[in-house]
């Protein structure tokens, strides 16, 4: 297997645990405002996350490093491409992550109730746009022979990424709901248990809808077959077991199936987009692929060897925050944020 | 506008504002560490009173540091897509290397400190503030070597139309990253001492004589003469070798028209940019020559020369950067850092007295002389990238080559605007906060959280 493989496995392995850990994120702060009905409520929810979301967010950051490393005409084409929904993307990560740390940092009610708005959609915002920037990857959008994108900002708003981005935002909300009612205590808890089971229909129907639209507009199935394996079968058995868990109460195994239907779904794009990175909609053969976009042997091969000593230590230590602070977040408790 | 100058005047103005909260960043964390550290070794109160009110200041400031970072990775590709292009076999390593090694750890150890204080051991919550000023450092360390490439590229061949890394090594081992460096991080020691010591001023000014802010103001005059005088000492190794690899931009600094031995320093410079020439200067005479060979003559090769052999090396072009720019802001650069060393030396005699009355005047210096950190933290940055020009990578791709060929003046126009609005409101409510917790009663923290939740409990 050659580096470029590896690197193309590797950068979809950041995605996964992006969308994986960033997506309960998002998920609970779409929830915020309306799980949450005072102040301390509010607290608790946006505690649960408080130590986690900042690393979370960093495997965002090392996917867009690692495209630029590994495969810098990728991340040229695409950032320079999708430019204005990654303004708008920006200004709603900008405003999140400072709110986090703001909001409770006054007394005055109109100021924390401001933030927790910023937080709902600094974090719904990216939550759908992830879908649509991903649908339009896989769909193809106008690139022409020197890899340039030639479409405009409303290119990239048809049907298809559209319900992509709504069924991102709905999965990860499902997923935050789920996580909540692993984190919470009392009322909080029942309450996100509700949400979970609210949000459970419309998220698995959006997905199917999306996977179905997905054969008309991409290649993906044509090139993965009929039978396109058991990775996204799993994926949709996994978010319909769903259900059944959040309905024994077994919500730390909802929790798994929710991660692995984002998990297997990611796995699915990546390998309907292999070996290409971004499909280009004007002629098949400007699409770029792991090879003209990607950087010389060389760097791959300096890249691999930092990555293979690294990667495990990150992922130990922040499982490990996991598990340091793995205990319920109670109203009644001392609260940082 | 085109929208070339539109995306500089972009990346201008997000990375000033960026740097304004990254050197509180180095500084800080360090300063709270050791702060922690005293805590750990003495069991003394007052040090973790220490650590936790700089510890606020330092979270409100590390906020929109991250935040704004994030716009910084993302614009290479989104503004300068040309650059990622012709760069990114080179200058992506780094990025990503940075986010691997030191956002991961920053972040994650960040929210163990935020969230440990009572639940982890008090040897690991102190071990996750080090790590923390660990991980900021090493990124500054991984951000310079991409930095230190664009000024002198090293450890490349151009290939495939592109620069492609031939040896990572050397990269690491950049001379400009080893003088760089130094220069960024006693410069951020010296931005986070005068926070300390101004706000510490304040206190005692305004609140009376507490052990916590006779402390800080010790610590933070100790904090900022180190930095200041160990930035303005390396700073002077940096400009001897910005002499050897950037000629120019030690003539633009100068406003050096002619090549001159033994050179003279201008103190003040009023030129005719256009022509090339001085309309009115006072100069030191040999002066530059000793600064820049610690001799007091030697050949200091002037902007005009500097020209010609850029055209035959490079063909016809206009190499010259803006000089009075280059020419002003470095001057503000040295000034500042000229004027700190006189404070923060001024401020140690006192802590030592342990004089802790302030006049007015003097009380309004100090409180001031926080924001010379900052002019000379942007100046300098203003300085190296400008003069730098037309270079984004010296001798290499150049910024008008660089920009983004699918984006839109429009599309620039907008995020412009956007960036610059939102960045305007952070600070406005950023310094509100900051005041507010900076004039907070250190007595009165602890009892208040403890009030707080003692109220909830028996709600409860």
């Amino acid at each position: 297997m050659d580096l470029n493989i590896i690197w193309f496995i590797l950068i979809a392995v950041l995605f996964i645990g992006f969308f994986f850990l960033e997506g309960f994120d998002y998920g609970v702060g779409i929830l915020l405002p309306f799980l949450g009905k005072e102040d301390r409520e509010r607290r608790a929810i946006i505690n649960s996350i408080g130590t986690f979301w900042d690393g979370n967010e960093v495997w965002m950051l090392t996917a867009g490093g690692a495209m630029f490393a590994a495969f810098p005409n990728w991340y040229a084409t695409l950032f320079s491409g999708f430019y204005l929904a990654l303004v708008v993307m920006l200004l709603a990560l900008i405003a999140r992550g400072v709110a986090f740390e703001y909001r409770s940092k006054k007394d005055d009610p109109v100021w924390r109730n401001r933030w927790d708005w910023v937080i709902f959609f600094g974090s719904f915002i990216p939550a759908l746009l992830w879908g649509v920037a991903i649908s339009n990857i896989i769909r193809g959008v106008p690139i022409d022979d020197k890899m340039n994108f030639t479409g405009n900002f409303f290119t990239l708003l048809n049907p298809y990424s559209l319900i992509g981005g709504i069924a991102s935002l709905l999965l990860f909300t499902l997923h935050g709901a789920i996580f909540l009612s692993l984190k919470l205590t009392d009322n909080l808890l029942e309450g996100a248990r509700r949400y979970a089971k609210k949000l459970w229909l419309p998220a698995t129907i959006v997905l199917f809808v999306y996977v179905i639209l997905g054969y008309f507009e991409t290649d993906m199935f044509s090139k993965l077959g009929v039978n396109p394996g058991v990775i996204p079968i799993f994926a949709g058995l996994a978010i319909l077991s769903v259900w059944y868990f959040l309905k024994i109460q077994r919500e730390g195994w909802a929790f798994v199936m929710t991660g692995i239907t984002i998990a297997f779904s990611t796995i699915t794009i990546f390998m309907g987009l292999f070996p290409r990175v971004m499909v280009s909609s004007t002629n098949p053969d400007w699409s770029l692929t792991i090879y003209n976009a990607s950087s010389s042997p060389y760097t791959l091969k300096v890249m691999t060897i930092i990555a293979v000593i690294f990667v495990p230590i990150v992922l130990a230590y922040q499982a490990w925050t996991y598990w340091v602070f793995r205990k319920r977040v109670s109203t009644k408790q001392k609260l940082e944020y | 506008m085109d929208a070339l100058t539109l995306a500089r005047w972009q990346f201008a103005i997000t990375t000033v504002y960026h740097f304004f909260f990254v050197p509180i960043t180095l500084g800080l964390s360090i300063a709270v560490a050791i702060m922690q550290t005293a805590y750990y070794r003495t069991g003394n109160e007052t040090y973790k009173k220490m650590t936790k009110f700089w510890g606020k200041l330092f979270l409100i400031n590390f906020a929109i540091g991250v935040v704004t970072g994030i716009v910084q990775e993302f614009q290479f590709g989104m503004n300068w897509s040309q650059y990622a292009r012709f760069m990114g076999d080179i200058f992506g390593a780094p990025l990503a290397v940075e986010a691997l090694l030191a956002f991961f750890m920053e972040s994650t150890f960040l929210g163990i400190w935020i969230f440990g204080w009572d639940k982890i051991s008090k040897k690991f919550h102190l071990a996750s503030i080090w790590l923390v000023a660990i991980g900021s450092n090493l990124s500054a360390i991984w951000i310079l070597a991409a930095n230190s490439f664009m000024q002198q590229p090293v450890g490349y061949a151009i290939r495939n139309g592109r620069a492609e890394m031939t040896d990572f090594f050397a990269i690491l081992t950049n001379g400009h990253l080893w003088v760089q460096f130094p220069h960024v991080f006693f410069g951020a020691v010296a931005t986070a001492g005068f926070l300390i010591l101004s706000v510490s001023a304040y206190q005692l000014f305004k609140k009376g004589k507490h052990e916590v802010f006779t402390k800080s103001f010790k610590f933070g005059a100790v904090y900022a003469l180190l930095g200041t005088l160990l930035v303005i000492l390396v700073g002077h190794n940096q400009a001897q070798y910005m002499i050897k690899i950037q000629p120019m931009k030690m003539a633009a600094a100068e406003a050096l028209w002619e090549t001159e031995n033994p050179a003279a320093m201008s103190l003040f410079t009023f030129g005719d940019e256009k022509n090339r020439k001085d309309v009115f200067a006072i100069k030191v005479p040999g002066l530059l020559s000793f600064l820049a060979y610690n001799r007091f003559d030697g050949e200091v090769k002037g902007i005009k020369n500097l020209q010609k052999e850029a055209e035959e090396k490079f063909g016809p072009g206009d190499y010259v950067p803006p000089v009075a720019v280059s020419y002003w802001t470095f001057r503000i650069m040295v000034g500042a850092g000229f004027l700190m060393l006189l404070i923060a030396l001024l401020s140690v005699i006192q802590a030592f007295k342990s004089k802790y009355e302030f006049k007015p005047i003097w009380y309004k210096i100090v409180f001031w002389s926080m924001t010379l950190p900052w002019i000379a933290n942007t100046t300098g940055w203003i300085f190296t990238e400008i003069a730098r020009q037309p270079w984004t990578v010296f001798g290499l791709f150049k910024t008008a080559d660089s920009v983004s060929n699918t984006v839109s003046t429009g599309e620039v126009a907008i995020s412009l605007v956007a960036y610059t609005l939102i960045y305007a409101i952070l600070m406005f409510i950023m310094i509100g906060l900051m005041m507010k917790y900076a004039k907070r009663n250190v007595d009165e923290i602890e009892k208040e959280e403890k009030e707080v939740d003692n109220s909830i409990l028996s709600k409860a």
